[in-house]
């Protein structure tokens, strides 16, 4: 009867223990384990290594007198180039310039026989429009009377530019150094139409950590606003003496009339969202100081840093979005601090009269004279709106780098952006978005494999595998050269990327380290443990003692 | 001209600051840490930096507190000399809102689309950022409203994906607690520079009770902290080193301690105001464009509107 306890005893442990191993292991395990859904790694890790080529269809077509006959049948129609530019070990850049060489038409010589270069920058483009990215340069002869002196090339309000043929062109010189001289100028008109390597390598700074070889490049990169999809302009009028100044500005039209058209040109850039308002008794935190030579008060640049700051508290947002907000401030100087003037550091005046603050916003002072108060002011919108216009273009990355020497660029058009400018802007957004997106989802890959317990839903999994589409696709429309497309893939990217990284699911849960782990499962599970361990160590014992009884015998 | 202009981007590299100011114990006897935070609060604001930019997290309502003999008030100093609450304080995560929870998701930027403007830190890659702690820590911890507490392995993951998507330019952080140090021991992300009012093993210790109020009104190393800033002005040329000298151990019992391995600029070259103050960046404008064409006329609903409220005025006068 004994024995037959004491195996039930046996049986009874040896049953718990295969439970416990068996069933309760692996639920604990299950249980504890967080959710990760499936995230295509390979795909990740390959977009690390970033392969970027930029391709720019470039038409150069020649005018009568500056092809000789012969020329014009030996010339080859089409032509590539391909530089390459490794920038760091994970990064390559290349551009390809396909070029196609072209005699003028009938009705583009009619174009180019206007008597002025803006006159035919007009006609020409109702000739034919270009598509997004593409440039066309019109050889005039060296002898024309378009260009004014010492001008070689005019730069015009659409994509196309005219290029006064040089001394090569002339006959007797061979095919081959007429095309390489024209070549070199190409190249050079290109750098200022399309992008050069520097504003490409400046557009990928998230990736890659820069040395500014220049101290204008380190200003230009702080100056415009990171790439967004959306952004918020508010225009304020600041009147610190409502009782000296009633003024009136008529800024619906005036947004109407002036901003509105570049805003909708830079649609496929950005969402805008505008406001206004008029903020009274708002001063600017510095006093100014009264300059007899001119017989005003001056605000010297240097000052000028601390005026933002109290003005700022009182200006306000819209609580609903996180995009980022342009100020534009325009600001009456009350009746006893007027006129005030801005100046520079040499203590000139400053034409304008206005001053920014890169990723802010802009501040003009509009002098009022009156002699009787109170003054009634209509405040001239087309005089303030071009100050603004100015300022809004350098926020939104718009460069108004100095063009190389023998360069004319065309007035910016009714929209206040000329097509190439817009196209600049779009080359170097669409590479911004691109290095921005795989950095984003390359670093939340190595975030969520380094940190064991963030769980990974199944719509982060699905927002990633979004934005590697995108990704991809970006980049290859970038290679095919359609810029428009690449700016949208890369726009769906960086959302899509950003929401996955940003997803409030994704914290961590609370760090334990090693000994909290052992303190809260030692209570739990050593009760447990203990006999079942005691039990089996006791059958074990016994069974050797049984095996030794039974050698025993047998001898 | 732009030589002189870009020399002066060139010295820091931010173009705006942020502050995330955090007391982080409630209960009436811990009224030193809302008094510490507000005061921090109170200097960076007076130095420019805007309610827009600083996050206020605060996890009791001290000045309201209806043990306060003087209600809507917090004194930093015995015989209530000066006020840190002041007129306009902006709290954006009040009571029980200031977990860990939210501390980490403000800091990483996981919050909830529907969290309004004022409660996100948005910095952005040329942003200086402010962080200050205070409560009761230990070695390695920080304790939340007495009912949780941060790691500082936590705190240096959080930084480190702040780093991974460029929410800093320059990271400052300052930690008064008891064993403070211990916090800023696992940092490992580049561009951090941390304060802390004690080494492992010592207590940070308050600084005078007041016998009207009747608790300890802040702590010594915050009190010179404090005194500190107030000679501060926007235009100070004040650089981290005199930082690392407030509060030496004759005044404040404890060993401050600071950590700038991790910060590429010497502590030298780094203003006070770099951190505590907003002075911006400011380019003149040189272009400006020609605009020619005439303003359209705009049929304004306002205009509409305007014309019925003079036919309603004209009504009820008659």
């Amino acid at each position: 009867f004994l024995l037959g306890l004491r195996h039930r005893g046996r049986l009874a442990a040896l049953a718990i223990a295969v439970v416990v191993i068996a069933v309760g292991v692996p639920l604990w395990w299950k249980t504890t384990e967080t959710y990760r859904a499936w995230l295509p790694v390979t795909q990740i890790n390959q977009l690390a290594q970033l392969q970027l080529q930029l391709s720019v269809e470039v038409e150069v077509v020649f005018s009568r007198g500056t092809l000789t006959a012969e020329h014009q049948k030996k010339i080859d129609p089409t032509h590539t180039r391909l530089e390459e530019h490794p920038v760091d070990e994970t990064t390559v850049l290349s551009y390809r310039y396909e070029t196609r060489y072209r005699t003028a038409t009938i009705m583009e010589e009619d174009a180019l026989n206007q008597p002025t270069a803006a006159e035919t920058d007009e006609s020409l483009h109702l000739l034919s429009e270009s598509p997004c990215g593409s440039v066309v340069i019109y050889v005039v002869p060296e002898s024309t009377t378009l260009l004014p002196e010492g001008v070689s090339v005019y730069v015009g309000q659409r994509r196309t530019a005219l290029l006064r043929a040089g001394r090569p062109m002339r006959v007797g010189v061979g095919l081959k150094e007429v095309l390489a001289h024209l070549e070199t100028q190409v190249q050079q008109v290109l750098k200022v139409m399309s992008f050069s390597h520097s504003d490409i390598t400046a557009a990928l700074s998230d990736r890659v950590r820069l040395d500014y070889s220049s101290r204008e490049g380190l200003a230009d990169s702080m100056r415009a606003f990171k790439s967004s999809p959306g952004y918020e302009i508010t225009f304020s009028l600041l009147n610190p003496d409502p009782k000296s100044h009633h003024l009136h500005w008529d800024i619906e039209a005036a947004v109407q009339s002036y901003i509105q058209p570049l805003l909708s040109k830079l649609a496929p850039v950005a969402d805008f969202s505008l406001d206004s308002q008029i903020l009274y008794y708002a001063v600017l935190g510095v006093n100014p100081r009264f300059d007899p030579s001119l017989n005003a008060y001056t605000l010297n640049a240097d000052s000028l840093s601390h005026v933002i700051n109290p003005v700022e508290a009182r200006l306000g947002s819209s609580a609903a979005s996180s995009n980022p907000v342009l100020n534009f401030l325009l600001y009456v100087p009350d009746a006893r601090h007027s006129p005030l003037y801005i100046t520079d550091h040499r203590k000139y005046t400053v034409v304008s009269n206005a001053f920014s603050s890169p990723r802010w916003g802009g501040i003009m002072v509009y002098n009022v004279n009156g002699t009787e108060l109170p003054v009634h002011i209509n405040i001239d919108m087309t005089r303030v709106m071009g100050v603004f216009l100015a300022q809004l273009r350098l926020m939104l990355g718009v460069q108004s780098s100095t063009p190389p020497p023998g360069f004319l660029v065309g007035p910016c058009g009714p929209a206040g952006l000329a097509d190439w400018e817009l196209d600049r802007l779009l080359w170097s957004r669409s590479v911004e978005n691109v290095a921005t997106a795989t950095t984003t989802i390359t670093s939340l890959a190595q975030l969520l494999d380094q940190i064991g317990n963030i769980v990974i839903n199944d719509n982060i999994a699905e927002q990633v595998s979004a934005a590697v589409a995108s990704l991809q696709l970006a980049v290859g429309q970038l290679e095919a050269g359609n810029l428009g497309l690449a700016l949208q893939y890369s726009k769906e990217a960086i959302l899509h990327s950003e929401r996955a990284f940003f997803d409030p699911s994704l914290l961590h849960l609370l760090y334990f380290p090693d000994d909290q782990k052992f303190a809260i499962y030692i209570p739990l599970f050593l009760p447990m443990c203990v006999p079942i361990l005691l039990s089996l160590l006791k059958m074990a014992a016994e069974a050797r003692q049984r095996r030794r009884e039974r050698q025993d015998k047998k001898e | 001209m732009l030589q002189a202009k870009a020399g002066q981007f060139f010295s820091s590299g931010h173009t705006n600051n942020w502050a995330v100011l955090v007391c982080t114990s409630r209960f009436w006897f811990n009224y030193r840490h809302v008094a510490n935070t507000l005061s921090v609060y109170r200097s960076v604001k007076r130095l420019g930096i805007p309610d827009s930019h600083i996050v206020l997290m605060l996890a009791d309502d001290m000045a309201c507190n209806h043990r306060n003999p003087k209600p809507a008030t917090v004194f930093s100093h015995k015989n209530m000399e000066l006020n840190v609450y002041g007129d306009d304080v902006e709290v954006d995560y009040r009571g029980y809102e200031v977990t860990v929870e939210n501390f980490l998701r403000v800091l990483t930027g996981r919050l909830p689309p529907s969290t309004p403007r004022s409660k996100r830190l948005l910095s952005d890659d040329h942003s200086n950022i402010l962080i200050y702690l205070t409560g009761h820590g230990g070695n390695g911890f920080l304790k939340f409203q007495d009912s949780e507490e941060i790691s500082n392995v936590e705190l240096a993951d959080a930084f480190e994906q702040m780093w991974t998507k460029r929410r800093y330019n320059e990271l400052l952080f300052i930690i008064d607690t008891c064993q403070g140090a211990s916090m800023y021991e696992r940092f490992y992300s580049p561009n951090l520079m941390a304060l802390a009012s004690s080494q492992v093993g010592e207590d940070s210790l308050s600084h005078q009770p007041d016998l009207a109020i009747g608790v300890h009104l802040m702590d010594r190393y915050t009190f010179y902290l404090l005194e500190f800033l107030e000679d501060i002005h926007p235009a100070s040329t004040a650089n981290m080193n005199d930082l690392f000298k407030v509060c030496p151990k004759s005044q404040c019992v404890s060993t401050p301690g600071h950590r700038t391995d991790l910060f590429l600029r010497d502590p030298g070259n780094v203003l006070i105001t770099d951190f505590f103050g907003s002075v911006r960046k400011v380019e003149i404008t040189m272009e400006t464009i020609n605009l020619t064409a005439p303003m359209v006329k705009v049929t304004s609903h306002i205009k509409c509107y305007r014309e019925e409220l003079t036919v309603l005025s004209s009504r009820t006068k008659g």
